[in-house]
């Protein structure tokens, strides 16, 4: 039962699972929902989907199965012989609803009208596919119900009654700020910890108990210590702005993810190389810069520094003096850059763009030696590799 | 067949009853999502109301654990009594302080159990209550006993979306997201908390209401728990249905407009 609908959702990319399959069916089996279509829906709706990412397609494709309604190429409709269609027509409209349509105008002005539609929801739809009513017999059985509906189930349901729930489509905005996939990256990220016991006594500290109980002649004697805190202390410096923008998602999600894991968290922003300024917010950058000088004298050297940068750009943007896009930097980037790791022995740089192709980019190599072979792609692996390096001191 | 309608303090919506019937009557954990202040969780405590049972609240913190909800064992209490010789110590079970899911299991009826904001704690916290939820049993490891739910109890777990719950977790729940009522939900759920409410001042304030949510830059929308104290605010201060209509035709400001929004930046937009 209703196993096609699954394997659709399954193809449309909603992760459902044998389980809530099963599920499903054990609650139909329950009487759980009434026999309704609604009730089916809000039914299946609750079993199905896990997240409210997924209630906007989920939508969309139980208003595509439960209208049996089929996925058709649009060239393969507006092909069809007109005399095709109108013997349909004839035989799924009764003479009054004739009379309805002849009063909009005859029925190839209709057809015409229809190809025009069909043409208007292919520009709604993405991806190009269309989704066309297949009610009764033929494909545009669908029409037969509803004179006036050409709309397609889009406005208004054979049954004429109000718009469908599923059709409303009210979790549209849900899926497009949908939320960003940061569990793995904070799983890579959480092996980065520093333990160290700081603060209030929480904890039994069963050793120094046993060692006092023993002292005290067998009087209970209890130690407390402070619990165990991960005070790892991060410097994220984000290149921003260029060829960076292509990133942006991928980079977001890494710094939502370090903003979760780590309690003390800086991060500051540079432009293709490090030269003598970052900046904290980007839309302010020549107004609030921080000199770079001032970050060696703010952070100590406990602080584990992670680069994230495509690190492509022209090589004299790293070599020269002078050799910045943006502004006249007095010494070479490759000089800041061998100053921080020189301050910072914990360090590690994250790069966007994928291994396979750094290669090809010669700055990449270049930074990557100065990094001495410290660069990771930013991927879950690479954020482990990143992590490991960045426990183990370059000094 | 135990069902759930809503209650006379609380409208549920025809997709939220099914939603909590089918989790009642295939005895899954229900996970409930939605903006801030649609009543996830109010949901419980009417779900308990409405099938008349004892309802039991876990509610989560950013140091929860799973365990807690379990049992905790108390070595410390148990190691001053023996110094006591108090007779108590020599059954450890007198040491065991049992969880609000050991409590919800071992009930002689059917409870409710609200799990009430599960994504504030760790990120692990739901993986390590898997077999809890699904076999609705755990073992206790200090008594030796398997604990095993008498009546699979109706939980309720509500998020709100701070952090990703994992796969596994959510294959283990039915999931229902509360989305904001719609007009003439949003008058019904009015006339409960006031029943005796003028329509006008209904129509110029839920007018006004939704005003101020499509506006575009706000921060925080205002939900239905807002509009709920914004009404009370506005009969405690006599405000009548005009001085509304005034205020949406510009010539005044919102009054109370503290209770509808909470931040700063969003109160200066509407102003």
């Amino acid at each position: 039962m209703f196993l096609d609908f699954f394997i659709l959702l399954k193809a449309k990319g909603i992760p459902v699972t044998l389980r809530e399959y099963l599920d499903l069916l054990a609650a139909l089996d329950a009487n759980v929902a009434e026999y309704n279509v609604d009730d089916f829906y809000f039914l299946s709706r609750t079993v199905l989907v896990k997240n409210e990412e997924h209630l906007d397609l989920y939508d969309q494709v139980f208003g595509v199965y439960f209208k049996g309604i089929e996925q058709i190429q649009s060239s393969d409709i507006l092909n069809i012989p007109d005399e095709w269609l109108r013997k349909n027509g004839e035989r799924l409209f009764s003479r009054e609803e004739l009379e309805k349509i002849k009063s909009q105008g005859d029925l190839e002005s209709l057809l015409d009208r229809m190809a025009e539609l069909l043409k208007e929801q292919k520009e709604r739809h993405q991806g190009g596919n269309k989704w066309i009513g297949t009610g009764g017999t033929s494909p545009f059985g669908a029409y037969g119900y509803n004179p006036e509906g050409f709309r397609i189930g889009q406005e208004e349901s054979r049954h004429r009654r109000a718009i469908k729930v599923w059709d409303k489509r009210s979790f549209k905005d849900l899926s497009q700020d949908e939320e960003l996939e940061t569990r793995n990256m904070k799983m890579a990220l959480r092996k980065l910890r520093v333990l160290s016991r700081e603060g209030k006594n929480e904890e039994i500290d069963l050793d120094k108990t046993i060692r006092s109980t023993a002292k005290n002649s067998g009087m209970l004697e209890i130690e407390m210590v402070p619990s165990k805190k991960n005070i790892v202390k991060v410097l994220l410096l984000f290149d921003i702005g260029g060829s960076m923008d292509d990133h942006i998602e991928l980079c977001s999600q890494l710094f939502s993810a370090a903003k979760y894991e780590f309690k003390h968290l800086e991060f500051y922003y540079f432009h293709n190389c490090l030269y003598e300024n970052v900046w904290k917010q980007n839309e302010r950058r020549w107004e609030e810069k921080t000199p770079t000088e001032s970050i060696f004298n703010t952070y100590n050297e406990d602080y584990r520094v992670i680069f994230v940068g495509d690190a492509s750009m022209s090589p004299y943007e790293i070599i020269a003096p002078s050799g910045s896009v943006e502004h006249y930097n007095e010494e070479a980037g490759q000089v800041w850059l061998q100053r921080m790791i020189e301050h910072f022995p914990y360090f590690a740089w994250l790069n966007p763009v994928a291994k396979s192709e750094w290669k090809y980019t010669q700055s990449i190599g270049m930074i990557q030696k100065i990094m001495k072979e410290r660069m990771f792609p930013l991927t879950i692996k690479g954020i482990e590799e990143a992590v490991d390096s960045l426990r183990k001191k370059t000094k | 067949m135990i069902k759930f309608q809503g209650t006379s303090e609380y409208i549920a919506s025809n997709d939220l009853s099914v939603a909590v019937n089918a989790a009642i009557t295939l005895e899954k954990p229900l996970l409930i999502k939605g903006e801030p202040g649609t009543g996830k969780t109010l949901l419980a405590h009417e779900i308990a109301k409405a099938l008349n049972k004892p309802l039991y609240t876990w509610h989560i913190k950013s140091t929860t654990t799973a365990q807690q909800g379990l049992y905790e064992y108390d070595a410390v209490s148990r190691l001053r009594d023996s110094q006591l010789g108090n007779n108590k110590v020599d059954n450890i079970a007198n040491y065991i302080n049992k969880g609000k899911l050991w409590q919800a299991f071992e009930a002689d009826e059917r409870v409710v159990l609200l799990i009430d904001e599960i994504d504030k704690a760790d990120i692990e916290f739901p993986n390590d209550l898997l077999l809890e939820l699904d076999k609705m049993q755990f073992f206790c490891y200090e008594t030796g006993e398997e604990i095993i739910a008498k009546h699979r109890p109706i939980i309720i777990i509500t998020s709100n979306n701070e952090k990703e719950l994992p796969d596994a977790f959510l294959r283990r729940c039915f999931f229902h997201y509360i989305s904001f009522p719609d007009r003439e939900t949003l008058k019904e759920i009015v006339a409960v908390h006031y029943p005796n409410l003028e329509e006008e001042l209904v129509e110029s304030a839920m007018k006004l209401f939704y005003a101020i949510r499509s506006e575009r830059n706000i921060k925080k929308k205002p939900s239905t728990s807002e509009l709920i104290d914004w009404i009370k605010l506005l009969l405690v201060g006599k405000i009548n249905a005009q001085e509304l209509d005034d205020v949406m035709a510009g010539k005044a400001g919102t009054p109370y407009l503290g209770a509808l929004l909470k931040n700063e930046h969003d109160k200066a937009i509407i102003r």
